[in-house]
């Protein structure tokens, strides 16, 4: 039997190896932006879930934005990444240093 | 069901997108000269906006589309004043745009998109609201700080932005999700009236990500990392924008989120705005100290205005909020000046953001070294000044509320900041003019006004306080 | 009061945790003998053609970008469509003015010369 709990865990672990994803990785800017990507999808998930167990509808709703959001997102980021890669030829996270202070 | 009578709630918004698209399909079909009417338009578009708010105020807060959408007099006050502040920066970005070949008609476009999202945030009744208007707001934010595409900078700054901004927004997304679970409810007033949440940790869990979310949002440390590589890359004119009319919304969302949904949990979550303002004061201003570009030295100098605004959140209580809704409306404005005098010291070519620039600049130009000396002694928060009360009522607030130490720590740390306020004082008063270089601002006559008028006005409401604080405090329900 | 932010530290702490004992654990546990062979690109059988790391014309960028943004309101149209009959004309009128912004975007995109390949 399939509970409650072990969406949430399955939520957090996504959730945590997304966050490690975004510290850990640097090399390249568009693991970067999957790693934002699933980060959100871990969200969808405990709505989904919450929503499914919880018997209210809303939850659902709110996935529906939230997935329209994260692609309006990753599209923002895309074209920024293109920008990057034009003005610097690299997308390479290490090296994107030019302000300190 | 959605009737009538919500889409007459949602009238100022409304009439927002409208003029937004209006002004996106002028820029993709008006030619040359024709241009120019996009410039005016856009401001006349704000103004007729910031009317309609305060003309169709309601006298009591009333609510839309099923409780999701609010219009009361702390969103009516927060959404003013973000008009005004972007009308103003409008006004002083003109010559900047136009030196730089950035595409005026996006940067309005965008600007306006991103201002709807600040009134669907402040106007928030319910967890959905709260997440679309922020997007909407930071989705615009970050491609306006990449809208100087051939600046290594400017993309930088973007690619940092959004990385970021993107994190927080998630990490605010999982703590609603927690709420959600916790409360069964996206609903912020149902949320605030539930009784015995089942699950007590899950809610904390919430409440914690909901913070975190929060402290990037405002740029309140130890989530200010964004803030200074911003501030410095983007090009000025969008710098101005994520210095006012950002940090309004800022203060908005905080409010919605933790009083009118989180209330109950306000023993909770005012500890940990206590230790964010506490550390937005240190690292802001010992940092801002070693600065010596201005525009990286305003963006430390945000991260402790941000801690201010914080030790008014602290008090959980409607004193509080109208002392830290007051502080974030003297800020904007000041900062609004401030970004506004070094967009009118700037030409093609030439930024004017090194400290080193003002150099003299008394000798050059007395007008707009005073105005720039109005605009630091506000910021630093010297008597008489817009910027002092603010910084006093939010302290007088705190000690009221038993947070005697807080206020002690943020008396010290105003102290410490005079220190580099004024150290760009003594360099446009004291220093000689770098040789060879010719610091003066743009004879574009409107800004010269515009930007006299708003730094004078930092000195007229600093007089005169009392009628703007007064709103503030009907806006929560004070009666005074 | 603060043994109830246990679990988020436990929380933040696994996190961490996980995070980098996958990656030892990928580290220690794999057995690594690369060969020619193995480090070669699968392509369907065939020899590879040329380098999966080539580097693509900037249009198809331009191109998946605008994909996603108007790929997505069907999202919002199918659970309209199954409820549209119980809201009535309000619903209608609201699906039209969404499907007019996004009209808008489309004759910016257009106009702005983003769908022209040359």
């Amino acid at each position: 039997m399939i509970t409650l709990a072990h969406f949430i865990v399955l939520g957090a672990v996504l959730f945590c190896i997304a966050v490690a994803g975004v510290f850990i990785n640097r090399k390249n800017v568009i693991v970067l932006l999957m790693a934002i990507e699933l980060m959100l999808l871990a969200v969808n998930i405990n709505f989904v879930a919450f929503s499914r167990f919880l018997g209210d509808v809303q939850g659902q709703v709110f996935v529906f934005f939230i997935l329209t959001v994260a692609a309006a997102e990753s599209a923002i980021g895309l074209a920024i990444l293109t920008l990057l890669f034009r003005n610097r030829s690299t997308i390479n996270v290490a090296e994107i240093d030019s302000m300190k202070g | 069901m959605p009737t009538f009578n919500d889409f007459l709630i949602l009238l100022p918004e409304a009439y927002l997108t409208v003029a937004a698209c209006v002004i996106l399909l002028m820029d993709a079909f008006l030619k040359g000269g024709q241009r120019v009417a996009i410039h005016w338009l856009s401001i006349i578009v704000l103004l007729v906006g910031a009317w309609l708010v305060i003309d169709g105020q309601p006298a009591t807060a009333v609510s839309g589309f099923s409780g999701m959408f609010i219009r009361d007099p702390v969103a009516e006050i927060l959404k003013v004043f973000s008009l005004l502040t972007t009308a103003l920066m409008f006004i002083y970005s003109r010559g900047y745009l136009r030196d730089r070949n950035i595409n005026e008609g996006e940067y309005y476009a965008l600007t306006l998109f991103a201002v709807i999202g600040i009134m669907v945030l402040v106007s928030a009744g319910s967890l959905v609201t709260v997440y679309l208007g922020l997007e909407l707001l930071t989705l615009s934010s970050y491609a306006l700080v990449a809208l100087n595409r051939d600046s290594k900078l400017s993309s930088e700054a973007a690619i940092k932005y959004f990385v970021l901004g993107a994190l927080a927004s998630g990490m605010l997304l999982y703590g609603m999700s927690m709420i959600y679970g916790a409360t069964h409810s996206l609903d912020l007033a149902t949320i605030l009236h539930v009784q015995n949440v089942e699950w007590r940790n899950l809610m904390l869990f919430g409440v914690v990500f909901a913070i975190v979310g929060i402290g990037f949002k405002l740029g309140a440390a130890p989530f200010h990392m964004w803030i200074p590589d911003v501030y410095q890359g983007a090009p000025t004119a969008v710098t101005i924008f994520i210095g006012t009319a950002q940090k309004i919304a800022a203060f908005g969302m905080a409010y919605r989120l933790l009083d009118s949904g989180l209330g109950a949990y306000a023993h909770e979550w005012r500890m940990m705005l206590a230790v964010l303002a506490v550390l937005s004061l240190a690292i802001g201003n010992l940092l801002a100290i070693v600065q010596t570009n201005l525009k990286r030295l305003l963006a430390y100098s945000t991260i402790s205005h941000m801690g201010f605004l914080l030790l008014g959140l602290v008090e959980a209580n409607p004193a509080g909020y109208s002392a830290a809704m007051f502080y974030a409306i003297s800020y904007a404005l000041t900062s609004a000046a401030a970004f506004g005098i070094i967009l009118a010291m700037s030409r093609a070519g030439f930024e004017c953001e090194e400290i080193d620039d003002f150099k003299g600049l008394n000798q050059r130009s007395p007008w707009f070294a005073f105005l720039m000396m109005l605009v630091m002694f506000s910021l630093a928060g010297v008597p008489p000044l817009f910027g002092f009360f603010g910084k006093l009522l939010v302290l007088q607030s705190a000690i009221d509320a038993g947070f005697l130490w807080l206020a002690v720590v943020g008396a010290v740390f105003a102290i410490i900041g005079l220190y580099y306020y004024l150290r760009v004082v003594k360099v446009m008063y004291f220093d000689a003019p770098v040789e060879g270089t010719d610091v003066r601002a743009q004879p574009d006559m409107p800004l010269r006004f515009v930007l006299s008028l708003n730094a004078l006005a930092l000195l007229a409401l600093g007089i005169a306080w009392g009628p703007l604080f007064a709103w503030c405090q009907r806006a929560f329900g004070i009666t005074a | 009061m603060l043994a109830e932010y246990w679990p988020v530290l436990l929380f933040i702490a696994v996190a961490i945790g996980l995070g980098i004992a996958l990656l030892v654990i990928g580290l220690l546990a794999g057995t690594s003998r690369p060969t020619a062979e193995k480090l070669a690109p699968y392509e369907c059988g065939f020899e590879a053609f040329e380098d999966a790391r080539m580097k693509f014309d900037v249009r198809y960028y331009l191109i998946a970008i605008l994909f996603i943004i108007f790929d997505l309101e069907i999202a919002f149209l199918f659970p309209w469509a199954t409820v549209f009959s119980d809201l009535g004309v309000i619903a209608l009128v609201e699906m039209g003015l969404f499907l007019l912004l996004l009209v808008i975007g489309f004759a910016y995109v257009w106009k702005k010369g983003a769908l022209e390949w040359e």
